[in-house]
C-alpha cells in the first residue's frame, strides 16, 4: 500500500488546527504549503500573520513566520523584502485586516508594486471576533452589526478592493477565486503558483483574493457554506483574473 | 479506521476530524458518511463504508480542511 497524499513538508505534522469546521482558512493553508514545497522556496520564505483567525498561522506552517499589527502587513512585508530581496515574502490576510483597517498600508504597497504576495481570504465578515459586519459584506447578508442585512444607504457598498489594485501599475498580477468546491481548490491552487511565480521571477506585486467560507459566523453548515459562495458571493465578486502584466515584464 | 473494496483504500483519522461533511458531500462514489460515533473531540467523523469502492480520485484530500484523510494505492 502506497500513501497517495504525502503530507505537505512545510506544514507541521498532526496538529488539529483552531479552525472551525469547515473553514475554508485550512484548505488555503494545505494549498499555500504544498506551493512552498513544489515550487521550491520553502526554505527562504517568510509569512507575515494578520490579526484575525489566521493570527496562529504559525502553528501550522513550518516556515519562518511574523505577526503585524491589525491590517499592516503589507508595510511588514514591504520591509523584510526590501531589506531581503532574497527572500520570499508573503503576507496571509483577512478581508477586515486587509480592507477595512489596513486600507492604507494595502493600497500603498501594490501602488509602489512592491514584490511582495498577498493572500487574501475576503469570507465577507470578521470571523475571529464574531461576525461583524466587513467592507467586504454582502448587500442584505445579516451579521451581528448588521442584524437587518447590510443596507447600502447606511453602510455603501461591498468593497471590491482586489479589482481596485489590479488598476495600478505596479500590480503585475491579481486574480479572485471561489473557493467553493473540489474544482474551486484547483483554481486557487494554480491562482496561487501564479502569484508566487510572479515573485520568483521578480517581475513585482501579486495578489489573490480567495472567496472563503466561515460557516460559524455564517451560521450555516460548511455544506451550505459552500453552496452560498457559489451561488451568493460570486454574484458581488466575479471571479477570475483581475490582470496579468507578466507579459509586459519580462 | 480502513475500509478496502476498490482501486484505492481510504483512511480518516478519526480522532482529528472536525465532521465537516465537506468529504462526503464531494465524493462521487459515496464511499464517506458520518459515523454515529463521536470523537474526543465532539465531532461525527467521517469514515469510509463497506462495498463501495474508492476511486483514489483524490478530491476528499483536496476539500478536507484538517488533511485527516489518508489514500492508498492498494
Ligand atoms: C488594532 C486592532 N483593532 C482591532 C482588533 C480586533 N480584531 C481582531 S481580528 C479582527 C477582524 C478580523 O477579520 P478578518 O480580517 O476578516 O479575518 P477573519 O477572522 O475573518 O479570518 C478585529 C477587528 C485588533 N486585533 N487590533
Ligand atoms: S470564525 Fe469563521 S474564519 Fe474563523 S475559524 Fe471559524 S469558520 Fe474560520
Ligand atoms: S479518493 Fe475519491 S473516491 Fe476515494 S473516498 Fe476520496 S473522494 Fe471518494
Ligand atoms: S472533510 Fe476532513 S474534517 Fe471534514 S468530515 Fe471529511 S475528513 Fe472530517
Amino acid at each position: 500500500m502506497k500513501l497517495k497524499n504525502d503530507w505537505p513538508k512545510y506544514y507541521k505534522k498532526d496538529v488539529v488546527s483552531h479552525y472551525c469546521p469547515g473553514c475554508g482558512h485550512g484548505i488555503v493553508h494545505r494549498i499555500v504549503a504544498e506551493l512552498l514545497e513544489e515550487m521550491q522556496v520553502g526554505e527562504r520564505a517568510i509569512c507575515v500573520n494578520p490579526a484575525g483567525c489566521a493570527v496562529l498561522a504559525y502553528l501550522y506552517f513550518d516556515i519562518d513566520m511574523l505577526e503585524s499589527a491589525h491590517g499592516r502587513g503589507t508595510a511588514m512585508a514591504t520591509g523584510i523584502k526590501r531589506a531581503r530581496p532574497d527572500l520570499f515574502v508573503f503576507t496571509y490576510q483577512g478581508d477586515g485586516d486587509l480592507s477595512a483597517i489596513g486600507t492604507a498600508e494595502t493600497i500603498h504597497s501594490a501602488n509602489r508594486g512592491e514584490h511582495i504576495t498577498v493572500i487574501f481570504i475576503n469570507n465577507a465578515v470578521y470571523g475571529m471576533t464574531g461576525g461583524q459586519m466587513a467592507p467586504t459584506t454582502l448587500i442584505g447578508q445579516e451579521t451581528t452589526t448588521s442584524p437587518l442585512g447590510r443596507n447600502p444607504a447606511l453602510e455603501g457598498y461591498p468593497l471590491h478592493i482586489t479589482d481596485l489594485v489590479a488598476t495600478f501599475r505596479g500590480v503585475i498580477y491579481a486574480e479572485r477565486v471561489s473557493l467553493d468546491g473540489p474544482a474551486g481548490v484547483t483554481r486557487t491552487k494554480k491562482a496561487i503558483r501564479n502569484a508566487f511565480q510572479t515573485q520568483i521571477d521578480g517581475l513585482g506585486y501579486s495578489i489573490v483574493e480567495i472567496l472563503s467560507a466561515c460557516p460559524t459566523n455564517w451560521k450555516m453548515s460548511p455544506v451550505d457554506s459552500f453552496s452560498w459562495i457559489k451561488n451568493e458571493m460570486t454574484r458581488e465578486y466575479t471571479p477570475g483574473v483581475l490582470t496579468d502584466k507578466r507579459g509586459d515584464k519580462k | 479506521m480502513a475500509q478496502k473494496t476498490g482501486k484505492c483504500t481510504v483512511m480518516v483519522k478519526s480522532e482529528s476530524c472536525k465532521g465537516c461533511s465537506l468529504c462526503i458531500e464531494f465524493c462521487k462514489s459515496g464511499k464517506l458518511v458520518l459515523s454515529d460515533k463521536l470523537n474526543k473531540m465532539g465531532y461525527r467523523y467521517a469514515e469510509p463504508v463497506e462495498d463501495t469502492a474508492c476511486t483514489g480520485c483524490m478530491i476528499c484530500t483536496s476539500i478536507c480542511p484538517d488533511l485527516v484523510i489518508e489514500v492508498y494505492d492498494e
